[in-house]
């Protein structure tokens, strides 16, 4: 089982109907698409360093000149090292108010800002809210995903990590 | 000689080569922990040598549970059976573990394993005996279930003197005779309120129930007709599933028989196992969830009960670079005296349920993915409370949200790997419509109204979510047919239509709710409303926002006689609140807050009751979604213009017979949107230091917030550093407790 590139970018792009959607749903997954849609990615930034793992709609780990592994964002802004909390270097903006939180809801629609808050992450260089959490005030900012790339390249991929 | 010996006196074992069922389970615990492969097989000869042999023989029991649900199903007269099919047939191991099951309510494929385990483990072989023609019962939760609405029936199935399979069939009943009427009371607040309890017991013999079982059950619950249909309906479905395995046995033999049943699950497990290092990636992914709940203000509860709060699901997933995925809940917060508390046995179930619809891709659906996998629960949380009082009837109300969060952590994984067709941030829940009165005869009537089985699904990479179609927990739902509701439930549905900005939104939206707008129609009725309130019961996914949180909206004592006598307008609903067609047109006692779940309260006839079904969570950032999606959002009025406006920042003009999306202005309102998140963002490190210093430290939080932290800080020393290392605080900080 494989799909062409033209097929994967119209499938990441939303592109393809339902039947065909449900056919690739349905049959074996396509053991090469690591292979190629990284690659669909790095073709579509405007930066060159390779894409070691998408890590969401505008964010990737990426391996740097220099065999740093950083969180960067589609813009090209750095997050730093991907085993730190990249949200830590984000910009925020906390909805605790009853009025920031009628901007997004109608009324008795949304939550109570003294049980739940709203905190958009974005991106300092290019603003794209990366993240929302929906969190009781006080929560400690979530660390959503922390992937092994080590153990998803050598044991799973069965190739080096990066470069090194 | 003991009284039990003389009462049961010694037969030969049931299990295989001379082994009682117990001494078979422990063996087969024992020879996974040793090997870590069911029951130890090497290899999968069956399948490798006669592969064709194999699948026919799966064939034939797939097809046979899958048929036994369709047909049993239509025995039932409850709508929540018979037409929603919350039914589910299940094929056993003499140990209990699942080899192939239908459709259906598929999270009791496990807590009927664990029924069984029961049996097998507590040697009811001895005493009272299992033996062909048998029929076994279970509904309690700390034995084995979610909640005593769920009711389990189990039959043994023999073969020349030897258990070879149990078949088990489960429905949910519309009610239980608990403390309210309903399927999911929210009310009891002990077990002893949960209504009727069947601890996994013999019922019958000789293919018949025992008359003293039958006739304690129609004495317990309000809906005895239903009850007694759905327990032929299970007890059929169980004889349908008995013949399906005799006569694969005397087709294929005996041997071939016991060798495929272990070479089945034991590729359930190999098959999970690749699906995690096929589709995701090793690591640790987070998605905590939280729900309201506000009963301080109830005076039919005491007032150790009567208490606002909320339940804390820190869900933590690792996958294991083995590809085990293991599942902690470590720093949920304590049990409590409410009708929300979950037993390990239900978790495993949401989980199990959750994990079939997503990573379990392979045809070979059963208990080898609980094989491959585990799950923590914290001892004296709501997830494990470990003890032998607490309720259970309303589990759902947190196994839901808290199980539905998986599949967006799972996500991440997927979408890393390249599978973006499989990305869906989550799913919407509630409200559950409940009560029930005594009708003009004396006789007690209880409603359940299950809409909810058709809520939104989070939003996808590719795709908006699903609207109004399915549940996490329920993946062939149905929301029922109106005429077949009103046939049960003394409410007439004023209108049932498509709820705007229910939907998260996103780049991609996710799907969306509805609302039914009902009109008591008999003189006296109880009802409840049941769903999140003050708080969004899922986060988005990558920027998108969570869908919209609930509220009640029920109105009494109506001028609608007055409207309809005079012929003029009548709300169907309220697809606005900040301009409520509701309020506006009909006059009456309002009851319009963010009390998402309540009590029973008496409403009379003509009198309103808003059921707010959820939709689902949103993905991506919202100022990227495609104008042309904005554009199809209006037009199909899911969407209310103000918010297209500011949460899409779309510039909108009159059209002739539409309000159309200026693309040209659109573009530029989108460029100011972005610039003006700079001026309202601060850097996080600034943020985590006032919130520090303005909010931890000085405690300033509403008191359900910090009673949460409190009570998940002393559960969970873990979750305490935690908490303590995020903020700065020193090692001895805690919250202390809530003064009510």
């Amino acid at each position: 089982m494989s799909y062409d590139r033209a097929t994967l970018e119209r499938l990441l792009d939303g592109g393809l109907g339902p039947a065909e959607v449900h056919r690739i749903m349905s049959q074996f997954k396509d053991p090469d698409r690591f292979e190629k849609m990284p690659a669909i990615h790095e073709d579509r930034v405007e930066w060159g360093d390779r894409i070691l793992l998408p890590l969401g709609e505008a964010l990737y780990i990426v391996e740097t000149p220099e065999r740093e592994r950083i969180v960067r964002c589609r813009c090209g802004h750095d997050f730093g090292d991907y085993r730190r909390n990249w949200k830590l270097e984000a910009l925020v903006n906390v909805r605790n108010t009853q009025e920031a939180i009628d901007e997004l809801y109608p009324p008795l629609m949304g939550c109570d800002p003294e049980w739940m808050e709203l905190r958009e992450f974005y991106c300092p260089s290019c603003l794209r809210q990366l993240e929302v959490e929906a969190v009781p005030p006080a929560y400690p900012i979530v660390f959503d995903f922390e992937p092994d790339l080590e153990a998803l390249y050598r044991d799973w991929l069965g190739r080096p990590l990066g470069s090194s | 000689m003991t009284p039990e010996a003389r009462a049961f006196p010694e037969r030969a074992p049931i299990g295989w080569d001379g082994m009682t069922l117990k001494q078979m389970l422990d063996h087969s615990d024992q020879v996974f922990a040793e090997t870590g492969r069911y029951h130890g097989l090497d290899g999968l000869e069956l399948k490798k040598n006669d592969p064709i042999r194999y699948e026919r023989m799966y064939s034939r029991m797939r097809g046979g549970v899958v048929t036994a649900r369709e047909n049993a199903a239509k025995i039932a007269a409850s709508p929540l059976v018979e037409e929603m099919g919350e039914v589910c047939f299940t094929l056993y191991t003499p140990e209990g573990d699942s080899i192939a099951l239908s459709t259906g309510i598929i999270v009791h494929v496990h807590t009927m394993s664990d029924a069984i385990k029961h049996i097998v483990r507590n040697d009811y072989e001895v005493n009272p005996g299992i033996e062909d023609g048998d029929i076994f019962v279970n509904n309690d939760p700390q034995i084995s279930n979610v909640h005593n609405a769920d009711v389990q029936t189990m039959v043994p199935v023999f073969w020349e003197g030897e258990l070879v399979a149990w078949a088990a069939g489960v429905t949910h009943e519309v009610d239980v005779g608990a403390r309210t009427p309903g399927s999911s009371s929210v009310g009891p607040i002990s077990r002893l309120e949960d209504g009727i309890d069947i601890p996994a017991m013999k019922c019958g013999s000789n293919d018949t129930l025992f008359r003293d079982y039958v006739d304690r059950c129609r004495r317990a619950v309000r809906t005895p007709l239903y009850w007694s249909l759905d327990e032929k309906t299970r007890i059929a479905g169980c004889h349908m599933l008995r013949d399906v395995v005799l006569e694969l046995i005397e087709s294929e033999g005996i041997e071939t028989y016991k060798r495929f049943i272990r070479e089945v699950i034991e590729e359930g497990r190999q098959s999970f196992l690749e699906r995690m290092r096929e589709q995701l990636v090793p690591g640790v992914y987070r998605a905590p969830v939280f729900i309201d709940y506000q009963l301080a203000a109830e005076p039919s509860l005491p007032r150790h009960a009567a208490r606002d709060g909320v339940l804390h699901s820190p869900m933590e997933v690792t996958i294991r670079p083995s590809g085990k995925l293991e599942i902690s809940l470590d720093g949920a917060n304590s049990w409590g005296f409410h009708s929300f508390n979950c037993t390990p046995t239900a978790l495993q179930g949401a989980m199990w349920a959750v994990l079939a619809e997503t990573v379990m891709s392979s045809d070979k659906v059963n208990d080898g993915a609980y094989f491959a996998s585990s799950l923590y629960l914290p001892f004296g949380s709501w997830t494990n409370p470990g003890h032998p009082m607490t309720s259970h009837s309303d589990s759902w109300y947190i196994l839901v949200p808290a199980f539905a969060a998986l599949p967006r952590a799972l996500s991440r994984g997927y979408h890393a790997r390249g599978y973006v067709e499989e990305v869906i941030a989550g799913w919407g829940d509630g409200n559950y419509l409940q009560g029930g009165s005594p009708d003009p005869f004396g006789d007690q009537a209880a409603i359940s109204n299950m809409e909810t089985s058709c809520v939104g699904a989070g939003a996808g990479i590719i795709q908006d979510g699903l609207d109004y179609a399915s549940s996490s927990w329920f993946p062939t739902g149905d929301m029922g047919d109106v005429e077949d509701w009103e046939r049960m439930e003394p409410l007439l549905y004023v209108a049932r239509r498509v709820k705007p900005q229910t939907c998260g939104f996103g780049r991609r939206r996710g799907g969306m709710g509805f609302e039914s707008l009902r009109m008591v129609w008999v003189d006296e009725y109880e009802l409840q409303n049941i769903g999140d309130g003050t708080m969004f019961a899922q986060s988005g996914l990558f920027g998108g926002y969570p869908a919209a949180s609930g509220y009640r909206h029920n109105i009494r004592n109506t001028n609608l006689p007055q409207l309809f006598a005079e012929r003029r307008p009548y709300p169907t609903g309220e697809p606005d609140t900040a301009d409520s067609e509701l309020s506006q047109l009909v006059d009456g006692e309002p009851t319009r807050d963010l009390r998402g779940t309540t009590m029973i309260e008496a409403y009379s006839r003509y009198d309103l009751y808003l059921s707010m079904i959820r939709g689902g969570p949103g993905l991506g950032d919202p100022l990227e979604r495609q104008l042309e999606d904005v554009q199809r959002d209006l037009d199909e009025g899911l969407i209310l213009r103000r918010f297209a406006e500011a949460v899409y920042a779309v510039s909108l003009r009159e059209g002739d017979d539409r309000l159309e999306v200026d693309a040209g202005e659109s573009e530029a309102a989108r460029d100011r949107a972005r610039r003006s998140r700079a001026e309202r963002a601060v850097p996080v490190s600034e943020w985590i230091e006032a919130e520090r210093r303005d909010r931890i430290l000085p405690q300033r939080l509403v008191g359900p917030v910090r009673e949460m932290y409190r009570s998940s800080m002393e559960l969970s020393p873990r979750w305490a550093r935690h908490f303590r290392s995020f903020w700065g605080l020193e090692d001895d900080f805690e919250f202390t407790e809530d003064e009510r």
